[in-house]
């Protein structure tokens, strides 16, 4: 079992130096974020109440679409030099790859959501600090659902040649309950509305699919991968 | 035990066969060269007997176990078409890389000991993207040879060498031969295999034509196979 998380790690370690050397995806994912966010600010007054009840979906969908582009390049890494080849040839199982790169995915697409977390807060006028634990909390619960349902589905498209428009056409209605929760707790968390009573709920479904789909994605990857 | 052995294995994109009952052994020590034209099904078979693809028939032994098992993985050693580093890394960083992949009791000697075995040890901290095509096939080299694995599958590796690689690469094979490897290669480059090889294999459309020891007319005449069983199908 030691031996199979520090393969994890292994894997982890080197998709983080590759990605921090070229930073071809951070730097795209990170600029489309505060593109997007820019953009709504000019489409929705901040100063609007409705304006406030939206964020958390305004946010989520930028931390998607940011997302993505991270995801994206998960396996399409492994393409030049049929690098993926060797991975598949080395005595690690699937789901240490997956399990590997999806934290990989997963520090990046974090990164990139807490550089443009205090961005929203200035464009949107929210005090995105007043409830920060619990915000933190769902972001890194949401978060991972997005980079758990990202990274299978990457493996998934890595030899299609429309991959950048079919991963996102696949990983977006799968991720549905997911985000929903994610930007119910947001909105609420943002303007200072603390996890209690039916919210509380929100917060298990995404536990639940977070925990569903690991599952489903540890034990898929081989099949995906192999065939 | 054989070190390889295919049997019966089958092949299919979408209706098209691209191999057809497939039957191949490669004893322990054995050089295997696999020959035959573009779209034979060399890769395809070579891929399968790596485990990176599925047959739809038939089935693939490696020491007598599945290809896809994580110990039998640990003993084969794989070059295809790309040379499966990585260019963002150094070639320190994929060696280490992949001798911690595999387990070896220290990743960084075993990756210093094979810079140097294929001459990169003074390159061994530049990045992969900034070498050139003999070095990065010289690293791949390195790579497939670095667990020092007991099967090693060779898809075209002779393609696009030059002469030092080459050497390099000869050398390297005769070592694992003397040493008891078992060597399955697919080739065009005829002369360089069967200088080296001790059977060889014929894929004529997606079936063996021919497979049996190699012969000293089969060296003097590359041609030979091709002309003597090349056209049975």
């Amino acid at each position: 079992m030691l031996s199979f998380f520090q393969q994890v790690l292994v894997v982890m370690v080197k998709d983080l130096r590759a990605e921090l050397r070229t930073k071809e995806a951070v730097n795209a994912s990170l600029a489309f974020a505060l593109v997007i966010l820019l953009m709504f600010s000019f489409a929705f007054d901040p100063l609007e109440e409705t304006t406030r009840e939206i964020s958390g979906g305004l946010l989520w969908i930028v931390f998607a679409f940011a997302g993505t582009l991270v995801l994206n390049r998960s396996f399409a890494r492994e393409q030049p030099n049929d690098c993926l080849d060797a991975m598949i040839a080395a005595p690690i199982s699937g789901a240490a790859l997956f399990l590997g790169k999806a934290l990989a995915n997963y520090v990046l697409v974090l990164a990139v959501e807490l550089v443009a977390l205090p961005v929203f807060g200035i464009f949107y006028g929210v005090h995105w600090t007043a409830q920060f634990p619990q915000l933190f909390m769902v972001l890194l619960l949401g978060t991972w659902a997005l980079t758990v349902v990202g990274t299978i589905f990457s493996a998934l498209t890595v030899n299609i040649r429309l991959r950048e428009v079919m991963l996102p056409m696949l990983t977006y209605p799968i991720l549905v309950p997911a985000l929903m929760g994610a930007m119910q707790l947001t909105a609420g968390l943002v303007t200072g509305k603390p996890i209690s009573g039916d919210s509380f709920s929100w917060l298990k479904m995404i536990v639940g699919f977070d925990v569903i789909f690991t599952a489903v994605s540890l034990v898929l990857v081989e099949t995906v991968l192999v065939g | 035990m054989s070190a390889v052995a295919v049997d019966g294995v089958w092949k299919f994109y979408g209706d098209y066969p691209a191999l057809r009952d497939v039957r191949l052994t490669a004893e322990p020590g054995a050089c295997l060269a696999l020959i035959g034209r573009n779209g034979a099904g060399k890769t395809t078979l070579l891929r399968i007997i790596a485990g990176f693809s599925r047959p739809g028939r038939g089935e693939i032994r490696i020491f007598g176990k599945q290809p896809r098992e994580t110990a039998t993985r640990s003993k084969m050693g794989f070059i295809g078409h790309g040379i499966s580093v990585y260019d963002e890394l150094s070639a320190l960083e994929n060696l280490t890389l992949f001798g911690k992949l595999y387990r070896l009791p220290d990743p960084h000697t075993a990756a210093m000991e094979w810079l140097e075995r294929t001459g990169l040890e003074r390159v061994r901290n530049g990045l992969v993207r900034e070498f050139s095509r003999g070095m990065r096939q010289r690293l791949a080299v390195a790579r497939a040879f670095l667990h020092d694995p007991g099967v090693l599958l060779l898809d075209e590796p002779f393609t696009a060498l030059d002469d030092r690689a080459i050497a390099v690469l000869q050398r390297l094979l005769r070592e694992a031969l003397a040493a008891g490897k078992t060597i399955v290669m697919s080739t065009h480059q005829l002369r360089e295999a069967l200088e080296l090889a001790s059977h060889v294999a014929l894929l004529t459309r997606g079936q063996v034509t021919f497979h049996g020891p190699c012969t000293p007319e089969m060296v003097s005449d590359p041609g030979y196979v091709y002309a003597r069983y090349g056209e049975a199908v």
